[in-house]
Formats: C-alpha cells, structure tokens, sequence
C-alpha cells in the first residue's frame, strides 16, 4: 500500500513537468506576436518592439525562456501578468475560490436533479414520465450553455427582475447576494452534467433492477421505494460516483463559457481574456495549477480506491 | 429531507427576492466593454483604461463637448516661441495621497511619460525635449521643433500627472494602486470584476462631482450588457451596438445618448509590405479605386448597423474642425469599376484576400463586401481571424487587404501621421508618398486650424488617388443608460467625464 502510494507520488513530479513544457510548447503555436499585441499603437515601432522582448524575455531562445519560467514556478513564482502587473499566483489565489463555488453549486445542482430524475425513469421505465425525462435529459445535453445562459438571463433578470444578471459577490462577503449572483450560472453549468448523470443513473439503475437480490427484496415484502433506494440505488451509485468525478473535468471547461457570458471573475474567464490578449504568464500559470489541481486528485481518488477496495492494496 | 427541501426553497425566495439594484443610490456602475490594463498612464494601452482614467487621473488639459482645448489642471497657457509652451497650473491642488500638485511634479510626470522604459506616451510626445520649472505654479515645456498636434496630447494619458512620491515608490506597479488628482480616488481593482473608485474629498473641483463611488464593471458580451442595463444591474453602458439600440429605445427607464465618434472603420491594403504586397490590389491604384467603387457603402451600413453610423471617406471625423468637408464618399458604380479595371488590364476576376476580424457584425461586413464586390469582378476570399493575430499579421506585412478599425484621436495628426506617413508606426502596409509625407509634416508646424486643414485637403486628394487605406464609416457613441443618470455630456472622443454627473434615488 505505502509502496503503490510512493509510486504515485513520484509518478506526479514527472507528469507536471511535462505539462508544463506541454503548455509552453503548446503556446508558441498561438498565432500572434505577444509583443505586436502588448505595443499597440505602436506596434510598427521596431525599438519599442525591441524593448518589450527584451523585457519579457521574449527575445531569448524558447529554452531560456522555458527554464526561466520554470525555475520561477520552483521558487513558487508563476511571474505576472504582463496585462495588469500583477502576480500570477495572486490572481489565481483570487478567481480560484470563485471558480470553486461555482462548480460546487453547480455540481450540487447536477446531482439534485440527475439523479432523482435517473432513478424515477428507470423505475418508471417506459412509462411518460420516462420520455419526459428523457427528452429533459436530451434537451440538457445538446443545449449550449451560452445560449441557455442568455435565454435564462433575458427570463429571470430582464423580465421577471429576480436575480442579477451577471457580476460576482464572494460568499464573505454577502452570502444571500452570492447566492444570488452564482445560483443562474451554476444551473446552467450543472444543467448538462445532471443529464449526464441522469443517463447513467438510469442504465445503473435498469441493471440493478433486473438483479436477483431485488426480485428477492421484493420477494420478502419489501415497499417498492425500500426496494429501490436501499437496494437497487445503492448498487447503481458505484458507476455513477466515478462517472461524477469524471465531470469535474467537463465543469471546469464548462465554467470558461458560463463565467464569460456571467462575467463572473474566475478561472475560466481568467485563461480566456489572458489568451485573447496574448499575456503568456496567465495561461501558462492558470494552465499548470489545474493541471497539477487534476493531477493531484486523481492521486486522491487512487488513494481513496484502496481505501475503499481492499483488493487493491496488495496490488 | 423534507426540512432540507424547506431551507433550500426558503434560501431560494430569500435569494430571489433580492434586487439587483441594491447597490448604494450614489454608486454609478458603468459597464465597460472589456477589461482595462494597467491603470498607470505612462504604461496603459487600451481604449477603455482611458474611460477608468476620465474618473481617475486629471490631465493639464480636457476636451469639451465641443473638442475644444480647455485648461484642467492647467489654469492657462501659451506658446511663447512656436516651441516653448508656458504652462500657468492650478493652484491648491492636492494628489490622492495628499501630495501637492506643482510644477515639480508635471515635470516629472511629462518625463515619466517620455522616458520610463516601455512608456506608451513616448511616441506622443516625443517631440518634447525638456520640461523646466519657472516657478512652483509654471512649466516650460521645450519642444525640438514646432508641432501642432502637441497640445492635443496633453488631453490625454500623456497629459495625465501622477503623484511623484507614489510613482517613485512603486515604480513600474504604480498602476496597482494609482494616485493621480482626479475627481475619484482609488479603492480596488478585481481583475475582470470591476474597479471600485470613491470620491476625493480634496479634490480642486469637488462641487462638480455628486456620486460618492463609481465602480466599473467589464462585460464583454454585447448582450449581456444590454441585459444588465435592462435589468437595472447597471447604470450605465459606455457602448450599445447597434442592433441593440432600439431595444434601449423602446425601453421607458432608459435612454440612448449617441455622438459623433472620433472612431472609423477602413480597409487598410497591403501596397508594400513584402510578397503579400505583389497583387494586382496592393500593386496597381485603379484597381482599389475599382474596389472602392464597386461598394455601396451606405447600404453596408444600413443592413448591418442600423444606419446608425455615417459613410465617410476621410480619417477626420464630422465632429472635428479639421473635418475637410469637400472629401465625400464615392457613390457605387460599378460599370466604372469595371472600366477603371480593363483600363488597369488585369485579369478577372481579381483575387482579393481579406482578412476580417472574427466578430459577427465584421464577419457580415465582410461577406456583403464580397458580394458587392464580386459584382465588379473581384473575387474577395474572406479569412476571419482573432483579432490579437490579424494585427501581428499585418504587422509582419502577412496581408492584402484588413478590416480594421482605429478609435480615433482629437488632433487629426493621430489619425493620418502613423498611417500615412512613410515612417508611420502603424502603416502596416507600407504606403509611401513623397508629397503625402511633406504635406503631414507640413501640417504638424501649422498652428491653425484653417491653415492645417487645408493641407490635410490637399493630402485627401492625394491619397484618394492613391487608396492606401479605403475609409468606410464613422462610429458612434452610443451609450446607453439608466433615466436616473443626469447630467451626463457626451464627448465625441467617448469617454466617460463624471463631473455634473449624477444619479437619481
């Protein structure tokens, strides 16, 4: 077990380092000179050109850069934003709980409605309200949140005056505001995910039904509803936990879209302004924290798989 | 369950119960159409920073609504020589730190401006060779040589004085907390959030501010800022696109306040700037001419804004002085195109390739580009392209033709030199006329405005000739606020100016 887990452990150093030279490999593909971009009007001027390379290094060979860059990161120092000045670590400090909060409501969201509404279709299988909630699940799946998100803000801000449109407050700040400014956003992230969810619940759920352990709990006299959510559900929530975890990954690239057109200041509206403005510090900071961030819990779940198998730790 | 179920809904109705206007009554919220840079006038780039800026930071001198030159943290001045300007400053004027506001300090600041490593200020007033200081309340500013177009950019960010003692503490992080000696002082700043300024109780010209915050808020999508007026989530739009004015329109807590732009849209052609360069476009003169002719150019501004925007065919917006009225957008003829290119004896259809930038409303430009054109036997090849890879494209002379558009300056040397000009730093594609190049230079030791502005027609109809750069139309402003804003006076530059402005309970 020590063994498995020390292995994983040293796995991850190698596996960060080579995102880290992945995004920043990856980002002198981008076209457009950063340089061009930070000069603007006088972006014709070769001196001014010229001293903006200098400055960000920019005119070393990408080597130089690359290992300059991250022996910053080493020292704890992801360098700063070449838009705002300010540091990169201090701005991912910033939006990362925003993004966090975010994705919790929205994850949270995905769960109320997937799984209720997986479970019912299975156990009215065929039935309306199956087609009902599989034409909801549908619909969640192939709406796109953009879209959903304006129609939901013209709806509930525009017409009916109940929430805020866009902005951000933090949950210190003002809870009930947070709440309020958060709670449209995370409906429309977590929207897809609970159709997600509510598929595979249904399939786990249409298996576990047709098990000899719930003919034989209905056998005994069980009520349907013990039959279902003791038997059936708990059985059915193994595939459907893992396949939760798995969104998180689909929450956080849902969250660059929604947090666009919510203006709400996290991580995705962070990559996004920082690759259209070409500030290379940002991307490449905002890119190796998640990175290390998904790295650093699918460590987690390995862990918690032993824990949780015990067929594993001998392995 | 149950009892969950209960404090979820009643957290929802409590939630939902909240108004989205319950911010503070004398909060203006303004929403910005992206996000400012650095909040450092010697290091800011973009348009919008200026509009932070207006609340921000005071200039020697404004524009009024008129473009006018009006003294602000100037109190008078005059050119003593055709290069020395005397500068008389406002007395009992104080920074946000407390610091006074003298000549000391507009020395420094003008320096900063002129020699702070990776300064955006240094091509605007690069002509200035020293800053002297007369007495605590009077500078003398020595120019290398004389230039009009001078005065104009103390109006803006290069105009923009700083507290010395904050500058030099901070240093190049001067723009994370800013102290100028505007009308509002620095609170905070959340990256793509908003920026939060409050009222400067010293400040020389209190009695014109009556809000106590202003927080800017950046909203990219066009949409959603219109959503967000409508909803009362803000109070104030800077920029409402077109299709979207009506609905401010019809809307009775609302209202437009359009103005002539300084901004204008063009075509800018690659006629030398390396292999891109050799078409028979970016080689032959008639056969842009035969371009411009084959557009009807009020018809692309009808179907895709509105009509809101006026044709043109000049730099020099309507609103400025030095407007040159005589030069007027042609109308389309297309049999004249087609004559003016068998005259040029090129083979047809003529390749254009256009680089648009990828936004919805160009993107539409283009393609009516394509077919008017197309009409007269070009064949225009659209490639939209992200706008931060257009521009280093152009730069790099990788283009035949770009869409692009230029916000404009107060001084029509903003808008002609850079672009014009043999060496002007944004002639991406590297006209060059002898004449077009003395008559800018001419025009720069003219100090008045008839004089200049009969150079700059003399220049028109040269490059009309020419068609370097194919003018399409002007810009509005078009802001868009709440009723309860008063007082607010548009500018054509479009910036946000918070003195008289104020908001109803």
């Amino acid at each position: 077990m020590r063994s498995h887990l020390g292995t994983r452990v040293l796995q991850v150093i190698p596996t960060i380092l080579l995102v880290s030279v992945l995004v920043f490999a990856l980002q002198q593909l981008m076209p457009g000179d950063p340089a061009v971009v930070l000069a603007g009007e006088e972006r014709g001027d070769p001196v001014v050109l010229a001293q903006i390379r200098s400055e960000l290094w920019l005119d070393r060979s990408l080597p130089v850069q690359y290992l300059h860059w991250i022996g910053g990161v080493f020292r704890g120092d992801l360098g700063f934003s070449w838009r705002i000045r300010q540091p990169v670590s201090e701005l991912i400090l910033t939006k990362l709980p925003v993004t966090l909060q975010l994705g919790g409501m929205a994850f949270l969201i995905a769960l109320c409605i997937g799984v209720p509404m997986g479970i019912l279709s299975a156990v009215y299988r065929n039935k309306p309200l199956d087609y009902v909630a599989n034409f909801v699940g549908l619909a969640g799946l192939s709406t796109p949140n953009f879209w959903l998100g304006i129609m939901l803000i013209l709806l509930v801000s525009v017409q009916l005056g109940w929430l805020p449109p866009s902005g951000y407050v933090p949950l210190v700040e003002d809870w009930r505001q947070s709440l309020a400014t958060t709670i449209m956003p995370a409906f429309v992230l977590g929207n897809a995910i609970a159709a997600v969810l509510m598929r595979h619940t249904r399939s786990a759920m249409l298996t576990a039904m047709d098990q000899d352990y719930v003919r034989t709990a209905r056998a005994k006299g069980l009520r349907e509803s013990r039959v279902v959510l003791r038997h059936a559900f708990r059985n059915a929530l193994v595939p459907v936990v893992t396949l939760g975890a798995l969104e998180l990954g689909t929450l956080l690239s849902g969250a660059v879209l929604t947090e666009q057109v919510f203006s709400i200041p996290g991580f995705g509206k962070l990559v996004v302004d920082a690759v259209f403005n070409r500030d290379y510090p940002v991307v490449q900071g905002v890119v190796l924290v998640t990175a290390a961030l998904f790295i650093l819990l699918n460590l987690l779940a390995d862990v918690l798989y032993t824990v949780i198998n015990p067929r594993l730790r001998t392995a | 369950m149950r009892r969950l179920l209960l404090a979820a809904a009643a957290t929802l109705l409590a939630t939902t119960g909240l108004s989205p206007a319950r911010a503070q009554a004398q909060t203006l919220r303004i929403a910005l159409r992206e996000d400012a840079d650095i909040l450092d006038p010697t290091l800011a780039r973009t348009y919008v920073s200026r509009i932070v800026f207006a609340g921000l930071c005071d200039k020697l001198f404004d524009l009024n609504d008129k473009l006018e030159t009006v003294p602000q943290l100037a109190l008078s001045y005059a050119w003593t020589t055709p290069t020395e300007l005397v500068i008389k400053l406002r007395p009992d004027v104080v920074f946000h730190d407390g610091e006074r506001m003298d000549a000391e300090a507009v020395r420094y600041s003008l320096m900063r401006h002129l020699t702070m490593s990776g300064s955006f200020r240094r091509s605007e007033i690069n002509v200035m060779d020293r800053v002297e200081v007369v007495d605590p309340l009077t500078v003398k500013i020595v120019l290398k040589a004389p230039s009009s177009p001078f005065l104009a950019q103390l109006t803006d960010r290069a105009g923009m004085i700083v507290s010395p003692k904050a500058a030099e503490a901070a240093g190049k992080d001067f723009g994370l907390k800013p102290v100028c000696a505007g009308p509002f002082r620095f609170v905070e700043r959340v990256p793509q959030d908003r920026i939060v300024l409050e009222r400067f109780a010293q400040y020389w010209n209190k009695d014109a501010i009556k809000l106590d915050r202003v927080t800017y808020q950046p909203i990219p999508d066009s949409s959603v800022r219109l959503a967000n007026l409508q909803a009362g989530g803000i109070d104030l739009s800077e920029q409402i696109v077109p299709t979207d004015v009506p609905a401010v329109k019809a809307n009775p807590r609302l209202r437009m306040v359009e103005s002539d732009s300084l901004g204008y849209q063009t075509i800018a052609f690659n006629v030398a700037n390396g292999p891109r360069a050799k078409t028979a476009l970016g080689q032959d003169s008639r056969v842009r001419r035969a371009f411009e002719l084959s557009i009807d150019k009020g018809a692309l501004v009808q179907v895709v804004y509105n009509g809101l925007y006026a044709t043109t065919a000049q730099a020099i917006s309507p609103a400025s002085p030095f407007h040159v009225a005589g030069v007027k957008p042609l109308e389309r003829d297309v049999a004249k195109a087609k004559a003016l290119l068998k005259e040029a004896g090129v083979a047809l259809p003529v390749v254009v390739n256009m680089t648009v930038p990828n936004n919805p409303d160009l993107r539409q430009v283009g393609e009516i580009l394509q077919s008017m054109a197309g009409e007269a036997g070009f064949d225009v090849r659209l490639t939209a392209s992200e706008y931060a890879s257009a521009l280093s494209a152009a730069n790099r002379g990788e283009f035949e033709a770009f869409v692009t558009a230029w916000s404009g300056r107060v001084d029509p040397d903003g808008n002609l030199f850079g672009f014009l000009h043999s060496g002007g730093v944004l002639n991406d594609g590297k006209y060059a006329n002898p004449k077009v190049d003395a008559l800018l230079e001419q025009a720069r030791a003219v100090a008045d405005v008839p004089g200049r502005r009969a150079i700059y027609a003399e220049m028109f109809e040269q490059t009309k000739q020419d068609l370097p750069i194919l003018y399409l139309w002007q810009q509005k402003n078009l802001v868009g606020m709440s009723t309860r804003v008063s007082g607010f006076v548009p500018v054509s530059d479009g910036m946000i100016r918070l003195q008289g402005v104020s908001l109803a309970k």
